[in-house]
């Protein structure tokens, strides 16, 4: 699991890249850059700490309580630690038709947790997510930006082997 | 083959770059309304196409274009709704994944029509990899002079942004869409003042989803009549589909509208038919919010007419006998298909994905999703039935935002349809809750 370092600081590029997403907006309208700054975060850290948002508030120069309602309301964010991979299983009708329940009972049974749990050796954490626009190929879930689908017991195994290597 | 607008070079090798899209003569339209033509001209083509919103709502375009405010030195927005959230869509996933450059191109011809400068594709944050795919295409266009300053010379100037949402259904709704633009959280606006006078910044905008954007191209080249040639009645045009669900071949298709459900279900062009083996028992035709049709109102409506692909047929007989069209979201259910699982599985959706701005839709659909629950495992009593009935009647019409009412039509309609499958549930309650038990008493097609 990925600890917050103190003091919170992005990368260089990082920095860069999130001085590129502020430019972007009108003068003044520098709080549309929140939703792509956290996930910039996201990606550094794993998940969004409240340090983490602090940090944010004080680059967008917005108050803290703007980033918390908004990191709060999409599902996205990770308000908690997590696992070195999320897996953001689909559990919404499509794939449901697709078999996706029973391979989601078996994800979970394979690797001994609930949603919302995270692997002792903390590798894994599953995530219940709505549909993901994905519905003909489903079974799916999604692995930070990597889709995977048509998901059966066999492929789950040889995702979960190479994501343990 | 049937008419296609918007996919015919889809398989082409490359296409995703800018150099192979050009050579299929792409950017021809941009070159076309910028050098020949007025930005009126370009709304008044779009008129003449008789296009229809593609984002659910089947708003004309031109007509909506026709709305946007222009006071002076206020700055006008496009947005491009690509938060694709809908169950059973991914139309728009799969447009920007292999033709980034159309949807680039859409979107410079039509904020060029509207006197837009900045312009922003919302795209939902799960397909960040997509929204990689559109800022390098952008970088190209950049590159060969068809977006950022003086675009061909002509003193017009177009920025595009690729924006990431944070995942929330609600964030399609236009205005919760430009609340979460701004940084916010994405509870939809009260109405008016409409987006086209009052949006993004509280300066007038357009939002229109990803697939009307990318119809313009073929509008501007091949003009607004010709467009409308294609289709069927007010149903102008081709429209993608998203099929999902027991078929043959699950994917997304171009349709020319018109097209009957029949040929739609069961050609080897579209869906190939129902697995083998297998018999169709139910249908959404237009996404998870529109009423779920029988296998006896799918192919022919209630009149006995051939049901078609097109806004007007799918929603003749109304909500007693019809649907919509919506999104194309089209999933099919056959007899292995339990329709009270997944209707409580829609509940949990739309109660998970309220704002809970209004409480007609924040407490009813929490309380609808708990009524199924306890139907689909063996609680339930049959005055569920009529409750639920009376739930979904509380919350339409009395929301903010169309989601109070896209939760409550897929139940509705299901009790419609389905009852005696709901009182199967109650009566047979041990049966009913085991893994994979389905009602076989339903009539089949
Ligand atoms: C809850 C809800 C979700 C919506 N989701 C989407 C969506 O994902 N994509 C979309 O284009 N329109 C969506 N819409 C419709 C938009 O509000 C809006 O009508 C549409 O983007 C307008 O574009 P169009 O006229 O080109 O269809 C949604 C509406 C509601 C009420
Ligand atoms: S209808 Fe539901 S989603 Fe729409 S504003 Fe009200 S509470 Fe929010
Ligand atoms: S239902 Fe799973 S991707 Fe749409």
């Amino acid at each position: 699991m990925t600890e917050t370092p103190n003091p919170v600081a992005f990368t260089p590029e990082r920095l860069a890249k999130v001085k590129e997403i502020i430019a972007r907006y009108p003068e003044g309208r520098q709080k549309s850059a929140l939703l792509p700054v956290l996930h910039v975060a996201q990606e550094q850290w794993g998940w969004v700490s409240s340090e983490v948002m602090d940090y944010v508030a004080d680059i967008l120069s917005i108050k803290p309580v703007e980033v918390y309602e908004v990191a709060s309301f999409y599902t996205m964010y990770h308000l908690d630690a997590v696992g070195k991979h999320v897996i953001e299983y689909c559990r919404t009708g499509p794939c449901c038709l697709m078999g996706g329940e029973e391979i989601y009972d078996y994800l979970k049974q394979k690797l001994g947790i609930q949603a919302g749990q995270t692997t002792s050796d903390g590798l894994f954490t599953i995530k219940e997510v709505e549909c993901l626009a994905a519905c003909g190929w489903g079974p799916v879930f999604q692995i930070r930006e990597k889709f995977y689908m048509n998901l059966t017991r066999e492929r789950v195994d040889e995702i979960i082997e190479e994501l343990s290597k | 083959m049937a008419k296609k607008i918007l996919t015919e070079h889809i398989n082409v090798p490359g296409i995703e770059t800018f150099e192979v899209y050009r050579k299929q003569g792409g950017y021809t339209a941009v070159e076309k309304a910028i050098k020949t033509m007025t930005p009126e001209e370009v709304v008044e083509e779009a008129k003449k196409s008789g296009i229809r919103g593609r984002g659910g709502a089947g708003f004309p375009m031109g007509m909506k274009w026709g709305f946007l405010a222009k006071p002076e030195g206020v700055p006008r927005y496009l947005v491009c709704n690509a938060d694709e959230s809908e169950p059973g869509t991914f139309k728009d996933h799969h447009l920007m994944k292999c033709l980034p450059h159309l949807l680039i191109e859409g979107m410079i011809v039509s904020s060029f029509a509207l006197g837009a400068n900045k312009s922003f594709i919302y795209v939902r944050g799960e397909l960040m990899y997509v929204i990689r795919i559109l800022e390098k295409a952008i970088e190209e266009a950049k590159a060969n002079g068809f977006l950022g300053k003086n675009i061909l010379g002509s003193g017009y100037d177009l920025e595009l942004v690729v924006q990431p949402g944070g995942g929330a259904y609600i964030c399609g709704e236009e205005t919760a869409l430009l609340e979460s633009l701004e940084g916010k959280r994405g509870n939809p606006r009260n109405k008016p003042p409409f987006p086209a006078v009052k949006g993004l910044y509280q300066s007038p905008t357009v939002v229109n989803n990803v697939e009307s954007i990318a119809n313009m191209p073929w509008v501007i080249n091949h003009g607004g009549d010709a467009y409308a040639a294609i289709g069927i009645g007010r149903s102008t045009g081709t429209k993608l589909i998203s099929a999902s669900g027991h078929i043959q071949k699950p994917g997304v298709y171009e349709i020319e509208l018109g097209v009957s459900v029949d040929e739609f279900l069961y050609s080897d062009e579209y869906c190939g038919g129902i697995r083998k083996g297998h018999h169709l028992k139910a249908l959404v035709a237009g996404g998870s919010s529109v009423p779920i049709l029988p296998a006896h109102l799918i192919t022919k409506t209630a009149a006995g007419e051939d049901r078609l692909m097109s806004y007007e047929s799918l929603s003749d007989g109304g909500f007693a006998t019809g649907t919509m069209l919506g999104s194309g979201g089209f999933i099919v259910f056959d007899e292995t298909a339990c329709i009270v699982r997944n209707t409580w599985n829609f509940s949990r959706f739309y109660h998970h994905e309220s704002c809970g701005q209004c409480s007609p839709c924040r407490e009813g659909t929490g309380w609808m999703e708990k009524v199924l629950h306890r139907i689909e495992h063996g609680h339930g009593s049959m005055h569920d039935i009529d409750l639920l009935v009376d739930i979904a009647k509380k919350i339409e019409g009395n929301t903010i935002c169309p989601l109070g009412d896209a939760s409550a039509w897929p139940i509705a309609s299901a009790v419609r349809h389905f009852r005696e499958e709901f009182e199967w549930h109650i009566t047979n309650p041990h049966e009913a809750s085991q893994p994979g038990a389905v009602f076989m008493g339903a009539v089949l097609a």
